[in-house]
């Protein structure tokens, strides 16, 4: 008995969208996720993942199918119909990319959302933390010029202003090296220590050129812009140590400009902290003023 | 019907063959017009430099950057009447007046010049030079690419009152030349306008 | 017939012979396979350039050429791919040798402008390439950003900007010429909505140049200015902005992808229809989609500048503008799609590779969406799953047609036929080849390995070597390719006027074609894609004389 082709198109059409599926969810090509948002992104990822796959399966295989199927047999001279068009097909095939597009649209807007890529940052509360950043720039005194356009802040991922507790720390990209500054303990240091579960702000600025903060792991990236303070705020989830890779190219050695994220469990971090710590040793409540 | 064949139109070919090469109808303003939205976007793009610069950038402290008014805003008019000046001439040459043509083409030279010579004074007296700040750049650059398209039009000016001479190559037979340079010219003092606009009046 | 002997008085003053190619001929067959020529060289040397970076990458430290040598090799290969190959070559080469054909034109509208826009290359190419060897070239990338673009050798850069300024201003001239030619050249009878396909694709993409090359040249200019005259337009220390340069540069340089792909389009749509023996299908459609993706095109730069810092809308606004662009090109590939659909498809070597375009772009294409959306970017932005994304549509969608396309006009443009078991060969080389060089790609910088680096992590070696025999298989593959056109020219079987049967103008005349296009009128041409239709071939026999294939009638 010949089974109906609509039966058969049906058929194939669940098949693909489940090994569409199959693979978005089980085909691994992340790292680690080791931030708050990292999940979030990965479900991004996954959802972005099924679709593609689903979508090129479905085209390679009509492409194959019709190379295989319609290949002109020897001796055919004969030309295929002539169809012109079908406009319930134009209106089909315009429809279902609008819609998945739109659908990607608002999903992937949620999630950067649930990333904090769209708090403004140029709100009182973040204008009034950002406080310390200037004074870090009148003490290094970098270049710019006394008055920098340092009021306004540039966006990455901002910390909602609910978020309570947060770490700060300064970053400085330059050729070739991060450098990171805790105004909370005057640490400076090559590498980023941070204590798990608790978000971090870094407030970013480069000396020269324009450099990338990357964490792969961490699933965020932030160009650090000469004349542009920038902030990315992140809470770590998992301790560990992880690569911080410059992602931007900024002279020769540019490949080599990486360093490393620590996370350490709480307790830890009060440990390195303290042992670092220029402060630390003296009593806790001097004044916490840069020295330089 | 048929669908392709080899067509018998009536354009005959010896009517063509005096219009250039391929015998085809004369392009040559369609270009230049595509030519000049090209430009257009050059300035497109200065200009949406200048703004965001504007709109982002403070000016720095201890250095200054304002603009007299008075002058620009002569050189404004000295444009505009310009055009007109140019436009004239463009209708005495179709009206086979080439007298006064010429005449109102060297008028429009000079007011060219009388432009340049303007923007030469408020360059020489601005208190800021080109490196001072970011705005004094943008200034620079923006109305000296202006000022290079004026110099660059006056001197087609000239040329082309040159070739409106007895028998020269521009004449109401082929107003090419002329009308030519005169699109272009229109062209520059709408740029201009809108300069004027966005860096003094702004 | 006064026309044909004017020319020809005209023409009797120019060389002929193989010598006329090396010559400011005004024949816009000539112009093309010049434009054709010049940019295969130079894609050799940019091939030969993406070697060295293979060969660096093939282990994860820093040991075939220097840092600074690997930057300036990279910055070269980018320069040279996209503004001496990609760009001439689908744009000028095909575009002047086929639009006068399907205008029904003898020429381009300004024949003169033409032979000046092409030679303007060969002197900027040589330019890019010779400074490598005497002052350095630039080291910032191909997209020169400020402050790195300031600090670097000022000399070379100041080279890079004047040779691309050279090609920018041949590409803009190009452009002006195409659209008056499409728009104002047509004979008379033909209609706008019976152009073939190419010239559609041809007057997008010419908008796109004449609206945003200049702003890319502005902004050059602007670069140089910092540059020379310390000027502080992107001089953050002298209070200048350097993501307004970001902005000018990918308002010019998002457009150029389109106008390195809408030809590409085009192309491939004349090709199908011939070897599928069917109608394009939804030609309506297919215009009017071309003209969205022009306007789309303009209005999604910033989806290049996720990371840098721009305000949280702006980012909103160019992920959905982004994503749109999926609609009117995933229009085109249906139409491709149904127009192989039920079709007589021969499975040569044209036709492989234009298939092969439509797996490549789509692949490249959905990974282009994901870039699209903001949190997605973030993550991969500077990484080799960018570096896969491009060369997937730079390589496997435009560089797979322009081979398709030399498959399948070969014949036009010589006379006679190419080997078909080479080119075979060719395709499955370079299908391979390519996959293997660029599909692991996407996997590094998911992981970890950012782009434009001469030293990775060791954990990424193997896939690098993978990538890099990817290169090698590539760069083998040329060889079969360069033998069959260079020996085909002379002992390939002739081809006749038109071997493939096909309805599209250039092909109702001899091959290669006479210096005027058409020894007397040019044909009308209203179905241009009539395939299986009786009247159309009916009509053509009797236009020409020869037999060609037909369905209906003979069913
Ligand atoms: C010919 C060149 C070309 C083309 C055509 C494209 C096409 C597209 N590109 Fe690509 N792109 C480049 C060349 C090109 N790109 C280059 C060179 C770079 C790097 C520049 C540099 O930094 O050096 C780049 C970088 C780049 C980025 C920046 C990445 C980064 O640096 O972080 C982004 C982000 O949005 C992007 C997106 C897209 C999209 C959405 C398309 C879309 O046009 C694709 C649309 C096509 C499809 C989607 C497939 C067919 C459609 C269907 C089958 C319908 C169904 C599909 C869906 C519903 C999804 N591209
Ligand atoms: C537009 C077209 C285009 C094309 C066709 C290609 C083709 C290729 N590209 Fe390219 N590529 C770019 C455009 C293109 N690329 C751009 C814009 C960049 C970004 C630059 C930047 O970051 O600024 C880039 C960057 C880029 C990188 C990333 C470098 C980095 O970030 O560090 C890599 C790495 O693998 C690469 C590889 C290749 C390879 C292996 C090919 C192969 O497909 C090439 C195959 C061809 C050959 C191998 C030629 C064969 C012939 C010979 C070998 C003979 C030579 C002989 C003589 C000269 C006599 N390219
Ligand atoms: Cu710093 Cu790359
Ligand atoms: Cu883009």
């Amino acid at each position: 008995m010949p089974i109906p082709p609509a039966l058969v198109t049906l058929l194939l059409g669940m098949a693909l969208v489940l090994s569409g599926l199959w693979v978005g969810y089980n085909v691994d090509l992340l790292p680690l996720d080791a931030s708050a948002n990292a999940p979030v992104y990965d479900a991004l990822f996954r959802v972005l993942f099924s679709i593609g796959t689903i979508l090129f399966l479905g085209i390679v295989g009509l492409v194959v199918f019709s190379l295989v199927r319609f290949r002109r047999r020897p001796g055919d001279r004969v030309d295929g119909q002539a169809i012109e068009g079908n406009l319930l097909l134009e209106i089909v095939w315009t429809a279902i990319p609008a819609v998945v597009v739109l659908f990607v649209g608002i999903y992937s807007y949620d999630i950067y959302e649930r990333m904090g890529g769209m708090t403004t940052l140029n709100d009182h509360a973040t204008m009034h933390r950002m406080a310390p950043m200037e004074t870090l720039e009148a003490s290094v005194g970098s270049g710019d010029g006394g008055d920098t356009p340092a009021a306004r802040v540039w966006g990455g991922i901002g910390t909602r202003s609910d978020a309570a507790d947060v770490l700060p720390v300064e970053v400085t990209a330059l050729q070739f090296a991060f450098l990171f500054h805790y105004p909370e303990g005057d640490i400076t240091s090559g590498e980023l220590h941070v204590p798990n579960g608790r978000p971090v702000e870094l407030r970013l600025k480069a000396n020269d050129v324009i450099h990338a903060f990357w964490v792969p792991q961490f699933r965020l990236k932030q160009d650090v812009i000469p004349g542009q303070p920038t902030v990315l705020t992140f809470t770590p989830t998992k301790a560990g140590s992880y690569p911080i890779v410059c992602a931007e190219l900024c002279g020769p050695y540019h490949g080599g400009m990486r360093s490393t994220v620590v996370v350490h469990e709480p307790d830890d971090y009060e440990a390195w902290f303290q042992k670092n710590s220029p402060l630390a040793s003296t009593v806790a409540t001097a004044s916490a003023t840069p020295t330089g | 019907m048929t669908s392709l064949a080899t067509s018998t139109s009536s354009s005959s070919a010896g009517d063509v063959a005096a219009e250039g090469h391929a015998g085809h109808a004369d392009l040559r303003l369609f270009g230049l017009a595509t030519f000049l939205v090209a430009d257009g976007m050059t300035f497109a793009g200065f200009f949406a430099a200048y703004l965001t610069f504007r709109a982002v950038n403070p000016l720095p402290a201890g250095s200054s950057y304002e603009l007299e008014l008075l002058l620009p805003s002569i050189n404004t008019v000295l444009l505009l009447v310009s055009s007109y000046t140019f436009h004239r001439s463009g209708r005495n040459l179709l009206l086979g007046h080439t007298g006064p043509c010429r005449a109102w083409l060297l008028l429009t030279a000079a007011l060219g010049a009388a432009f340049l010579a303007g923007q030469m004074v408020e360059y020489f007296s601005l208190p800021f030079g080109l490196t001072d700040n970011l705005f004094a750049s943008t200034f620079y650059a923006l109305t000296g690419f202006h000022g290079l398209h004026v110099t660059l039009g006056v001197i087609c000016i000239l040329l082309v009152w040159f070739q409106t001479r007895r028998g020269g190559r521009v004449s109401s037979a082929d107003p090419f030349g002329l009308e030519a340079t005169e699109l272009y010219w229109h062209f520059v003092d709408g740029i201009w306008v809108i300069l004027y606009g966005i860096l003094y009046l702004l | 017939m006064t026309v044909a002997s004017a020319n020809a008085f005209q023409e009797s003053l120019q060389p002929q012979g193989w010598l006329r190619y090396f010559s400011f001929s005004l024949d816009h067959k000539v112009i093309g396979l010049q434009y054709l020529v010049t940019g295969f060289l130079f894609y050799l040397i940019g091939g030969a350039l993406a070697g060295v970076i293979r060969a660096e990458l093939a282990s994860p430290i820093s040991d075939f050429v220097s840092r600074e040598t690997y930057n300036e090799v990279l910055t070269l290969h980018g320069t040279v791919m996209i503004f001496l190959w990609i760009v001439p070559v689908v744009n000028g080469g095909f575009g002047n040798y086929l639009i006068p054909f399907y205008v029904g034109a003898r020429d381009m509208a300004f024949p003169r402008l033409n032979a000046v826009a092409f030679w303007m290359i060969p002197p900027a190419g040589i330019l890019l390439i010779a400074s490598h060897f005497i002052t350095g070239s630039s080291q910032s990338g191909w997209t020169a950003y400020p402050p790195l673009s300031l600090t670097t050798p000022a000399l070379a850069q100041v080279v890079w900007i004047v040779s691309v300024l050279l090609l920018g201003g041949s590409s803009i001239f190009g452009g002006i010429n195409f659209i008056a030619t499409v728009l104002k050249l047509r004979r008379p009878g033909l209609k706008l909505m019976q152009l073939p396909m190419y010239c559609w694709a041809m007057l997008g993409t010419s908008i796109l140049v004449v609206l945003s090359t200049p702003v890319l040249a502005g902004t050059l200019l602007l670069l140089s200015f910092d540059i020379v005259a310390h000027t502080g337009f992107f001089n953050p220390a002298m209070g200048g902005n350097v993501v307004v340069y970001q902005h000018l540069f990918w308002f010019y340089s998002h457009p150029a992808v389109y106008i390195m792909v809408l030809p590409a389009f085009g192309l491939v749509s004349e090709i199908l229809p011939i070897h599928a023996r069917k109608p394009l299908f939804g030609y309506t459609t297919m215009v009017y989609s071309i003209l969205a993706i022009v306007v789309l095109g303009l209005v999604v730069w910033a989806h290049h500048m996720f990371t840098s810092g721009t305000p949280p809308w702006m980012r909103l606004f160019f992920t959905i503008a982004t994503s749109f662009i999926a609609v009117p090109t995933g229009i085109k590939f249906f139409n491709w799609l149904a127009t192989l659909w039920g079709g007589k498809l021969a499975l040569n070597s044209a036709m492989l590779f234009s298939c092969a375009f439509i797996v490549n772009f789509v692949f490249g294409g959905i990974t282009g969406v994901a870039l699209a959306q903001v949190p997605f970017d973030i993550h991969v932005h500077d990484t080799y799953f960018v570096v896969g994304h491009f060369h997937y549509i730079v390589y496997g969608g435009t560089v797979f047609v322009i081979f398709a396309a030399i498959y399948h006009w070969y014949p036009k443009f010589t006379g006679r036929m190419l080997n078909e078991d080479l080119g075979r060969l060719h395709f499955l080389l370079t299908f391979v080849g390519f996959n293997l060089c660029f599909a692991p790609q996407h996997w590094l910088g998911l992981n970890g390995m950012p782009r434009r680096v001469a030293e990775y992590d060791p954990s990424f070696t193997t896939l690098n070597q993978i990538s890099s025999v990817g290169a090698l298989l590539m760069a083998v593959s040329s060889l079969p390719f360069l033998y069959n056109v260079l020996v085909s020219a002379f002992r390939g079987p002739l081809a006749g006027d038109n071997p493939w049967n096909a309805l599209t103008p250039e092909w109702l005349t001899s091959s290669p074609p006479p210096v005027e296009n058409w020894a007397g009128e040019a044909p009308l041409v209203e179905h241009p894609y009539g395939y299986g239709v009786a009247e159309t071939t009916l009509s053509v026999e009797a236009a020409t004389g020869r037999d060609l294939w037909s369905a209906t009638g003979r069913r």
